[in-house]
């Protein structure tokens, strides 16, 4: 399985990325640039975290609209495999991917810290390596992770199974609406969350409980 | 040339919490009977269009496709 990693001035958490997907799969990903119009034939590609474009207007908001998300899109049409980690959810939401918005965290503070995540859909390509209802850590670092969606698009998601990872047992930083960490698009196939599983996938991180997404996205065995 | 402001606000039902921060900040410097603050955005933007009607659209799709998220966001334009 071949993997791709999203370049953007401003990302921060793209060298843990490439590191993560490098280590997990054995190979390390191709890279696209921002004006990059064409994506290498992959199986996932992965948009990294950090602040491209300084957040300038909204979180994500100037990235979503560079040429090469829209590249992301067309494949991810064909059924290509995303996943978008904190900045890159935040840029996924904005390119209209994924449903709902994220604003600034309730408490006002950037959150970094380690939280517990339940998996909420042990059925996706993501989270197939999980048992459904699990508990597992993962660090988050951000200042915009609260997730919000109005009424109708919320009781879609949990009817559809497209809320994947939640934050649990009192855990939640930034105040997502149902403790929502990480959704999924209705066709299965575009993940975004805030947490950060590429920083916790060997004992030098202090637990590997992030790799069994990378594996179960890549299908490597365990 | 046209020039317009462009004011992108908080819909009804989304929380603000840099608002209500706001609001917070506000009743402790003394300001009383300060009732709810929303925080929103202001763009001042030049046009080369000097159809106005053109330039209204123009900034109706710009708002669409970039300056609110509308999922989140109204916003109104307005012609100086």
């Amino acid at each position: 399985m071949k993997s791709a990693v999203v370049l953007l001035p401003g990302l921060n958490r793209d060298r843990d990325m490439i590191a993560a997907l490098t280590k997990i799969s054995g190979k390390a990903p191709a890279t696209v640039w921002q004006t990059d119009t064409e994506i290498p034939d992959v199986d996932l590609i992965a948009i990294p975290g950090g602040f491209s474009f300084g957040d300038y207007l909204r979180c994500g908001a100037i990235a979503a609209r560079m040429p090469v998300m829209r590249a992301v899109a067309e494949k991810a049409a064909k059924g290509v495999m995303v996943i978008g980690v904190c900045n890159g959810f935040q840029i996924l939401v904005e390119a209209g991917m994924l449903p709902g918005a994220l604003m600034r965290n309730s408490s006002l503070k950037f959150v970094c810290r380690q939280v517990k995540l339940q998996i909420a859909n042990a059925n996706t390509m993501f989270t197939r390596r999980y048992q459904p209802g699990q508990i597992i850590r993962s660090p988050v670092a951000h200042h915009d992770g609260n997730y919000f969606a109005d009424a109708e698009t919320l009781a879609r998601l949990e009817g559809e199974g497209q809320v994947v990872f939640r934050y649990a047992e009192g855990t939640n930083p930034n105040g997502s609406i149902n403790d929502i960490a990480g959704i999924i698009n209705s066709q299965g196939n575009v993940l975004g969350l805030m947490p950060h599983p590429e920083n916790l996938i060997e004992a030098a991180h202090g637990g590997n409980d992030g790799r069994a997404l990378f594996e179960g996205a890549l299908g490597i065995a365990a | 040339m046209i020039k317009a402001r462009v004011t992108v606000t908080l819909k009804n039902g989304v929380l603000d919490p840099q608002g209500k921060a706001i609001e917070h900040a506000l009743s402790g410097l003394g300001f009383g009977g300060v009732g709810q603050v929303r925080q929103g955005k202001v763009f001042d933007v030049e046009l080369a269009e000097t159809d106005k009607a053109k330039a209204e659209a123009d900034l109706k799709a710009m708002c669409d496709k970039l300056l609110a998220n509308t999922v989140i966001e109204n916003y109104s334009v307005a012609i100086t």
